[in-house]
């Protein structure tokens, strides 16, 4: 059942040919049939765009959407075999729950009993079996969230898209629903695509992330990939929270020489300006190192503990174990292992080998 | 929210305001009605806000069947039915028109549509006057001139222009995802509207259907110039019956035919009235 999806070359632009905003630069993603592919990346960075393409609510001014196969650009979205799942849910509000569920196989003209076994079968896997004589005005916003997701599963399609799903749900919500996704994904195995500008559903859901800036895909990859090996700074820092620290110097091979001070420190040699990138996690308090600095901030939040660290190079964010017993005002040395530097171009914030 | 209000000097006068106001509208169908009510001798006698004898149908049964209208003695009668079937079907007509253009104004805008909406709002704005020439010529091409057909058409043009606005600025409430969430789910065109957008346009249907039905029912402009002798509606009969010269005016009948041509809209107004706050007031689309 599961389709795969290419989306190859796919440009957007907006507007006259002399003044025209372009909004997607030749974006090419290949998605394997069952994958769960994120689009990740600020507002305004295209990945929306991209996926009404895919949807067809919207048209590329150049490349093609390769649904199992087929190209589908000029199709219109019901000849399309998708189906959508909406940020504010759009349930149609003087229908019922059951004839939202019910909606689309009506559309298409599947016989009565049939759909309605498939209405019960999808309000079941849901749980939302005592909703259904109900209107979408009086349910609550985790009720319309799963009733809009039924809408989707109840034609079984050869794609999901989700459009921020979840970004209007309070935060215990999100967390349910967002493994709700996962395990609906997994039973289903349809081929998925989700957009969103939170960096934990990215990483909790996708089976591969791509990470937007600008109508560019920055870096596409495994979340493993994304977080370990970012492909450039703006990925580095959009991904992790708190975000990587980045710190400037230059790297001889062996020695990082920083602003006023010089660690240690094996890395690329390179006579422009790098950038150090280390994630919270990785610093390490050590009252031998040269890399010292003064406490801020002390920030608990329950499993860890975040330290912020002046120091003459710069700010630093530590994760600690929640037992860290440094207080503001303490003088502390930092120290970093190679295996766990980034290295980035200071100037083009490409990443160093 | 507060307390129940307590009985200031400002409230008073506001209360009076509003009786003085109140009374003021009345007023004039008050005297109708008396009148109506009243034999000849009795207004000859009385004063024109005095109750009369007693309920005399005399004078409405003539207005409705035996009055004469110039040289037919036939009363309101006839120019009521043909009121009713130029109404309905150019009220429905016109109605579900502006519906559908304001369906499509603010849910599938195409390259120029905002431009052709601004356009559309010239029709709201524009006095009838300057196009009774041409729609006469139009009528005259189309073979439907001095018939119910023409009057309905003239109204649905006139109409169109206001129930466009009326609900365009409604359906722009709607939101996009609703309909494109459809367009997902396999409906076309007519399908989302029927059973998507239609039914949730119950408070602007009901605020559109007494608007143009007021319109259309109290015409007298296009009734008296577009009509021939069998489609001349209720308006346009009234006049004639109250300019119909006899040697004693006959207040009593004329009173009666004006309350006669005057009940649809007021009936209209009971009915559905409350929709018409509810219709003008409401906005978004909840769901």
């Amino acid at each position: 059942m599961a389709s795969s999806l290419q989306i190859a070359g796919i440009n957007k632009r907006y507007g006259k040919a002399d003044k025209s905003v372009e909004v997607l630069k030749r974006i090419d993603i290949h998605v394997e049939p069952g994958e769960f592919l994120i689009l990740v990346g600020p507002s305004g960075c295209g990945k929306s765009t991209l996926l009404n393409i895919i949807a067809g609510l919207d048209e590329p001014t150049e490349g093609e959407i390769r649904i199992g196969g087929r190209n589908v650009v000029g199709m219109p979205p019901r000849d399309r075999d998708i189906a959508m799942v909406f940020q504010s849910y759009a349930l149609y509000p003087t229908l019922s729950v059951a004839d939202n569920i019910g909606f689309a196989l009506e559309m298409r003209k599947m016989p009565k009993a049939e759909r309605q076994a498939r209405i019960a079968e999808v309000a079941a896997m849901l749980q939302i079996e005592h909703l259904l004589d109900r209107r979408p005005s009086q349910l609550s916003g985790g009720q319309r969230q799963r009733v809009a997701m039924g809408r989707a599963l109840a034609r079984q399609p050869q794609l999901f898209l989700f459009d921020e799903p979840l970004s209007n749900l309070d935060a215990k919500l999100r967390v349910e629903m967002r493994a709700e996704i996962k395990r609906l994904h997994q039973s289903s195995g349809i081929t998925s695509v989700y957009v969103t500008h939170d960096q934990v559903e990215a990483m909790t859901l996708g089976s591969r992330i791509a990470v937007m800036k600008g109508g560019v895909v920055q870096q596409l990859g495994s979340p493993d990939e994304i977080y370990n090996r970012p492909a450039n700074t703006y990925v580095a820092t959009f991904i992790g929270s708190p975000t990587m620290n980045l710190v400037r110097g230059r790297q001889t091979g062996q020695q990082f020489e920083m602003l006023g001070l010089s660690v240690p420190l094996a890395g690329p040699a390179s006579p422009q300006d790098v950038l150090l990138g280390v994630r919270p996690e990785h610093l390490r308090f050590d009252d031998a190192s040269p890399w010292r600095g003064e406490v801020s901030v002390v920030e608990p939040t329950g499993p860890d503990t975040y330290v912020v660290v002046d120091t003459p190079a710069g700010t630093l964010t530590l994760r600690t174990g929640a037992q860290t017993r440094v207080q503001p005002g303490d003088r502390v040395g930092i120290t970093v292992d190679a295996v766990h530097a980034h290295w980035f171009d200071a100037a083009s914030e490409a990443r160093l080998s | 929210m507060s307390a129940k209000p307590s009985l200031t000097a400002t409230r008073v006068l506001v209360y009076t305001v509003l009786a003085v106001a109140a009374l003021f509208f009345l007023l004039p169908l008050y005297a109708m009605l008396v009148t109506s009510f009243k034999t000849a001798e009795e207004i000859r006698a009385g004063h024109l806000l005095s109750l009369p004898a007693g309920l005399n149908w005399d004078s409405w049964s003539t207005a409705w069947s035996s009055a004469c209208t110039g040289v037919d003695c036939n009363g309101l009668r006839p120019f009521f039915w043909n009121s009713v079937s130029m109404a309905v079907p150019a009220v429905l007509i016109s109605t579900l028109w502006g519906s559908l253009n304001g369906y499509v104004l603010s849910l599938w805008k195409f390259r120029g549509s905002d431009t052709l909406f601004g356009l559309l709002l010239f029709g709201v704005f524009m006095p009838f006057q300057v196009v009774l020439l041409p729609m006469s010529q139009v009528l005259g091409w189309l073979g439907i001139s001095s018939s119910i057909g023409g009057l309905v058409l003239v109204h649905c043009l006139a109409g169109l222009a206001g129930t466009t606005l009326f609900f365009r600025n409604y359906y722009s409430a709607i939101p996009g995802e609703l309909v494109n969430a459809a367009r997902i789910d396999g409906a076309g065109f007519w399908q989302i509207f029927w059973r998507i957008v239609l039914p949730l346009s119950t408070p602007i249907v009901m605020v559109t259907l007494i608007w143009q039905f007021t319109n259309i029912w109290n015409d007298f402009l296009f009734g008296v110039i577009f009509s021939g002798t069998d489609s001349k509606p209720i308006t346009v009969g009234l006049n004639n019956l109250a300019n119909t010269s006899s040697s004693v005016k006959a207040y009593n009948v004329d009173m009666a035919a004006a309350v006669i041509a005057g009940l649809p809209t007021m009936a209209i107004y009971v009915l559905a009235g409350k929709f018409f706050v509810r219709g003008l007031t409401a906005g978004a689309v909840k769901g």
